[in-house]
C-alpha cells in the first residue's frame, strides 16, 4: 500500500521522542489483534473452528460475495468514469458529480430501502398490486446483498478510473490508432492497463468494504463471516468461536490485500512531459444508450434509497413518529466521530513525520503496521477489545475513549494517507532554514511544519469523521451503556422493521456525509 | 497561524469534555440493568422508575443471550447490578453457574412458585405464551394442527417464519427438548429447516411478513400482535393461535429478573425488582406490553385466553436452563449460523 520514498540519507539524528511515540502508535494498532491471536490460540479452538465444514462455507460464500461485488463494481464504474470523463456525454459535469453520491448511503441504509422499495411486499409490489402482481421474486440472500453492495461502492472505483483516464496521455492512444488499431482496441490495448493500477486499488476498496461489511449483509439474511460472527457474539456463552472466525475474516482479508499488490505488480506509467488532454469522443445516436444506463445506475444507487427514506420520513412525521431523540444520538455521533477524528490526525503526525523525514527499516516497519488498520475488519477489532478490557482494563471497558480507540485503530489509514502526502510537499529546507536560525525542533515543527500541513490534515480527518459516522459493527459492540448514535438508531429500527423510525438518522447521516462529498466533488470537477 | 491554534484549542477541548464523560458523573448511586428485553417495550417503565426513585439508572439493551454471555464474560468485573431477562432459561443458566445471588423471600413470595427459580436466584416479572401466528387471508384456523410437531408436515413448506436467534424462541427450544428428547427436538428442528423457513433476527419482523401476507405462520410470542396493531391503526391482518395439544408450542415462559454477584449495592437492585412487582407495574406490563401480569390481583387484558386455559407442557422453568446445549443443538443443525 505505502510506496517508501527513499531520499538521500542524512545523518541518523532521529529524536528518540519520535520513534518512542510512532513506536508507541504502531504497537496501540497491533493490540487489539494480538489480544485476539492470544485469546484464540489459548482457547484452542482456531484449528477446529477453521476445518469445521460450516466455516470452510462461510468463507467461501463471502469470499465470493467479495468478488462478485468487486466485478461488479468495475463493470458499473468503466463505462460510467470513461463516458463522464472521454465522451461528449450531455450533462457531463453533472452525471459525474452525482455518480459519486451513492458513496454517502451506508450500504445498510441502503439496504433497507431496497427491502422497503424492492421486498417481496414492498413499496413496489404495492404500486403493482392493480396489476394482478401479488408477490415479487425474493430479494434476500447473495444476489440481494451483492447488489446492494455493487450499487453503494461503485465510487470507489470509479473516481480512481475517471481520474487517471483524465491523466493518460492522448498521443499513446492516437499513436495505437495511427498503428491501424480501432477505437476500441486502442482502448483495451493501450488504455486499459494504463487503468489497471486505478482498478486495482479501486477494487480493493470494495473488496475490503464487503468484507467487513456487516449491516447490509444482515439486513439481506446472507449468512457472510462478519453476520456469523455477531449472531455467534450475541447468541453464545462460548465467544472462543466468534474470537476464531473474527481472525479468520483478518486473515481473509489480508489475502484480498496481497492479492491486490500482486495485481499492481511493479508496472508503472507514465505520461510525457507535455500532457496533452485526450480527446472527446463524440457519441452520436450511442449516446441515447449511453444516457439511459447512466439514469439507471443513478435511479437504482441514489434517487431510491433517497426517496424512500423521504417517503418513510413524510408517513413518520404522519403518524406523528417522536423526532426529539435523534438530536441526542446525532449529537452523539458528531462528538464520537470528531473525537476519533482529532485523535486519528494526531496519532499519525509523528509516524508521518518519521517516515518522511527519517526514512529508514525501521520507519517504514512502523508505517507499514500503521497501515495494517486498513485490513482489520470492525468486528474484529471490536471483539479483540471487548476481551481485552473486559478482563485486563477494565476502567475503560464500555467507555467511549475504547470506541474512539477502536476507530482509530481501523480508520488510522485514511487519515495516515493525507498527513503524508501533505508532509512530502513540505520543503525540508524552510525546516533546515528554521533550524539554523537558531529554533528548536519542536518549535519548527510548531510554527513552520504544522502550518503548511494543516490542510492536508485537516482534510485526512475530515475523512475520518465521515467514515466514523458511518460504522456499525464496532460501535454495535463497543458503545457505552446508553450511548445510541445515528447508526445503532438506524440498525436497532430497520433489524426490527421500524422503517419510519430509522428514516430521521438515515437522512441526517446520509446528509452529513454527502454535503462534504458534493464540495469535494465540485471543486475537483472545476479544477478538471 | 489563527486557524491552527483554533484546531489546537478544539483538539485538546475535545480530548478534555470526551475524558470528563469517560470520569463522568456523580455520587448518586447508579443502578445498572442489562435488559435482554427490548427498549420499545421496557424502556418507558425504567425511564419510570427513575422518575419515581431518583435513582440513577444506566439501562444496557442487546439480545437476551448476549448480555448473559456479557456478563459470564466480564467475570467479577460486571458492571451489571441486574439483568432483566426474556426468558426464564437464560436466567436458569447464569444462576447456574453461580453468578445470580439468592432474592429475599418477601420478594419470592411476591409471585407464584410456578414462575420463579426454585432456589429464590430469579424471579418472573411478566409471563408470555408461545403462539403460532398466521395471516387471516390465507390460512383457515381449521387448517392449523394441533401440534408444533406438525408444521414439519411439507405442505407448510416455504410458509413458515421464524426467530432462531432469539430467546423466546430458544427457551422454547429447550423446552421442546425436554418434552421430546434431543433426538425429537433435532428431528423438529431439521424438518422445519426441510419446509425452507425464512429467519428474522426479531419476533415483530416475523409477524409483520406474516400480516403482509409474504408468509403464512410464525412461531413467536403472542403479544407482539398487538405491539403490532398499535403501531398500525389496529388494521392487521394476523391472529394468534394457541396451540391446543399441550406441547412446547404453547409454552408459557417469563420475562423475569435477578441479581448479580457482582453487584455493587444488592439493596438498590432489590428495590428495583420489588419495584417491578407493583401492581403499577404489572399493570403496565398488561396495558402496555400486553404481558400477562404474574402478581396476585393484576388482572390481565380481557382480548387475550386466559393464562389458566392455556395447555402449556408440564414443565418446571427452572429446568429450562441449558441454554448451551440448546445453542449447540441449533448450530449443528444449521438454525443458526
Amino acid at each position: 500500500m505505502a510506496a517508501i520514498t527513499v531520499r538521500t540519507r542524512r545523518p541518523l539524528d532521529i529524536p528518540i521522542a519520535l520513534i518512542g511515540t510512532s513506536a508507541l502508535v504502531a504497537a496501540a494498532m497491533l493490540l487489539p489483534i494480538a489480544y485476539l491471536v492470544v485469546r484464540v490460540w489459548n482457547a484452542g479452538v482456531f484449528w477446529d473452528e477453521v476445518t469445521a465444514p460450516a466455516t470452510r462455507d462461510a468463507i467461501v460464500r463471502t469470499a465470493l460475495l467479495a468478488a462478485a461485488t468487486t466485478a461488479g463494481a468495475i463493470a458499473i464504474s468503466l463505462p460510467l468514469a470513461w463516458l463522464t470523463t472521454r465522451t461528449d456525454l450531455p450533462f457531463r459535469r453533472a452525471w459525474s458529480v452525482l455518480l459519486v453520491l451513492p458513496l454517502a448511503i451506508p450500504s445498510y441504509v441502503g439496504a433497507f430501502t431496497f427491502i422497503a422499495a424492492l421486498g417481496p411486499r414492498g413499496m413496489l409490489q404495492d404500486a403493482l398490486e392493480p396489476l394482478g402482481v401479488d408477490r415479487l421474486p425474493e430479494i434476500y440472500g447473495f444476489w440481494g446483498a451483492w447488489a446492494a453492495l455493487t450499487l453503494f461502492t461503485f465510487p470507489y472505483v470509479m473516481m480512481p478510473v475517471r481520474a487517471s483516464l483524465r491523466g493518460i496521455d492522448r498521443s499513446i492512444e492516437e499513436a495505437a490508432r495511427g498503428l491501424g488499431a480501432g477505437s476500441l482496441r486502442a482502448f483495451a490495448r493501450v488504455t486499459l492497463p494504463q487503468l489497471r493500477p486505478a482498478i486495482a486499488a479501486g477494487g480493493l476498496l470494495v473488496a475490503l468494504y464487503t468484507l467487513s461489511d456487516f449491516g447490509a449483509v444482515s439486513l439481506l439474511r446472507f449468512d457472510s463471516l462478519t453476520r456469523i460472527i455477531y449472531v455467534r457474539y450475541t447468541s453464545s456463552f462460548d465467544r472462543s468461536s466468534a474470537a476464531a472466525l473474527a481472525l479468520l475474516l483478518v486473515a481473509l482479508t489480508l489475502v484480498v490485500v496481497t492479492l491486490e499488490s500482486a495485481t499492481r505488480g511493479r508496472a508503472r506509467y507514465h505520461a510525457t512531459s507535455r500532457h496533452q488532454p485526450p480527446s472527446v469522443v463524440r457519441l452520436g445516436h450511442w449516446r441515447w444508450p449511453a444516457l439511459a444506463f447512466c439514469s439507471f445506475i443513478l435511479t437504482v444507487s441514489l434517487l431510491l434509497p433517497v426517496s424512500v427514506i423521504a417517503y418513510w420520513l413524510f408517513r413518520g412525521i404522519d403518524a406523528g413518529e417522536p423526532v426529539g431523540f435523534v438530536r441526542e444520538a446525532a449529537y452523539n455521533s458528531v462528538y464520537a466521530s470528531g473525537f476519533a477524528a482529532v485523535a486519528a490526525a494526531i496519532a499519525c503526525m509523528p509516524v508521518a513525520i518519521l517516515a518522511v523525514r527519517y526514512p529508514s527499516m525501521l520507519s517504514s516497519a512502523i508505517e507499514k503496521i500503521t497501515y495494517s488498520g486498513f485490513a482489520l475488519p470492525g468486528i474484529s477489532i471490536a471483539l479483540a477489545l471487548v476481551f481485552f478490557a473486559a478482563n485486563y482494563a477494565e476502567p475503560v471497558y464500555q467507555t467511549l475513549p475504547l470506541l474512539v480507540f477502536a476507530y482509530v485503530v481501523r480508520f488510522l489509514p485514511q487519515a495516515y494517507g493525507a498527513v503524508r502526502a501533505s508532509l512530502l510537499q513540505v520543503n525540508p529546507n524552510t525546516e533546515t532554514a528554521a533550524r539554523g536560525l537558531g529554533r528548536g525542533k519542536a518549535y519548527v515543527f510548531w510554527r513552520v511544519t504544522l502550518p503548511q500541513v494543516l490542510p492536508g490534515v485537516s482534510g485526512g480527518a475530515v475523512l475520518v469523521f465521515l467514515t466514523v459516522m458511518k460504522e456499525l459493527p464496532a460501535t454495535l459492540i463497543l458503545s457505552p451503556i446508553g450511548f445510541d448514535t445515528l447508526a445503532t438508531r438506524i440498525w436497532s429500527a430497520t433489524s426490527e422493521g421500524f422503517y419510519t423510525r430509522a428514516a430521521l438518522p438515515a437522512l441526517i447521516l446520509v446528509a452529513l456525509s454527502s454535503l462534504p462529498m458534493l464540495f469535494s466533488v465540485l471543486r475537483e470537477e472545476r479544477r478538471a | 497561524m489563527k486557524r491552527l491554534r483554533i484546531l489546537a484549542a478544539a483538539g485538546v477541548a475535545l480530548l478534555t469534555l470526551a475524558a470528563a464523560a469517560a470520569c463522568g458523573g456523580d455520587d448518586r448511586s447508579t443502578l445498572t440493568v442489562y435488559s435482554g428485553r427490548s427498549e420499545s417495550l421496557v424502556g418507558p417503565l425504567l425511564e419510570r422508575y427513575a422518575d419515581e426513585t431518583g435513582a440513577r439508572v444506566e439501562v444496557r439493551y442487546a439480545s437476551t443471550a448476549e448480555l448473559a454471555s456479557t456478563i459470564l464474560e466480564e467475570g467479577g468485573n460486571s458492571p451489571a447490578d441486574v439483568y432483566f431477562a426474556q426468558d426464564a432459561g437464560a436466567l436458569g443458566a447464569l444462576a447456574k453457574e453461580r453468578r445470580l445471588v439468592a432474592l429475599p423471600q418477601s420478594i419470592l413470595d411476591l409471585v407464584d412458585a410456578r414462575f420463579r427459580s426454585d432456589d429464590g436466584r430469579w424471579v418472573g416479572i411478566s409471563a408470555r405464551a408461545r403462539v403460532v401466528a398466521y395471516n387471516t387471508n390465507n390460512v383457515d384456523p381449521a387448517d392449523l394442527p394441533a401440534s408444533i410437531l406438525d408444521f414439519t408436515d411439507p405442505k407448510w413448506k416455504g410458509r413458515i417464519g421464524w426467530a432462531p436467534t432469539n430467546g423466546s424462541f430458544q427457551a422454547f427450544v429447550t423446552a421442546l427438548r425436554l418434552t421430546q428428547g434431543d433426538a425429537g427436538a433435532r428431528a423438529w428442528l431439521e424438518g422445519i429447516e426441510a419446509n425452507d423457513p425464512v429467519a428474522f433476527d426479531g419476533n415483530l419482523p416475523a409477524l409483520v411478513a406474516v400480516a403482509s401476507g409474504e408468509l403464512d405462520v410464525a412461531f413467536i410470542n403472542h403479544y407482539y400482535l398487538y405491539q403490532l396493531r398499535s403501531e398500525t391503526d389496529g388494521n392487521v391482518d394476523a391472529a394468534n393461535y394457541f396451540l391446543p395439544g399441550g406441547d412446547a408450542g404453547a409454552l408459557v415462559n417469563v420475562a423475569g429478573a435477578g441479581i448479580l454477584d457482582s453487584a455493587d449495592s444488592s439493596e438498590e437492585a432489590e428495590r428495583f425488582i420489588e419495584w417491578l412487582l407493583t401492581d403499577e407495574s404489572q399493570q403496565y406490563f398488561a396495558s402496555e406490553t400486553h404481558e400477562y401480569p404474574i402478581v396476585d390481583g393484576v388482572p390481565a387484558e380481557a382480548e387475550l385466553v386466559a393464562l389458566r386455559d392455556i395447555q402449556t407442557p408440564a414443565i418446571d422453568l427452572s429446568d429450562l436452563d441449558d441454554l448451551e446445549g440448546t445453542l449447540e443443538l441449533l448450530r449443528d443443525t444449521g438454525v443458526i449460523p
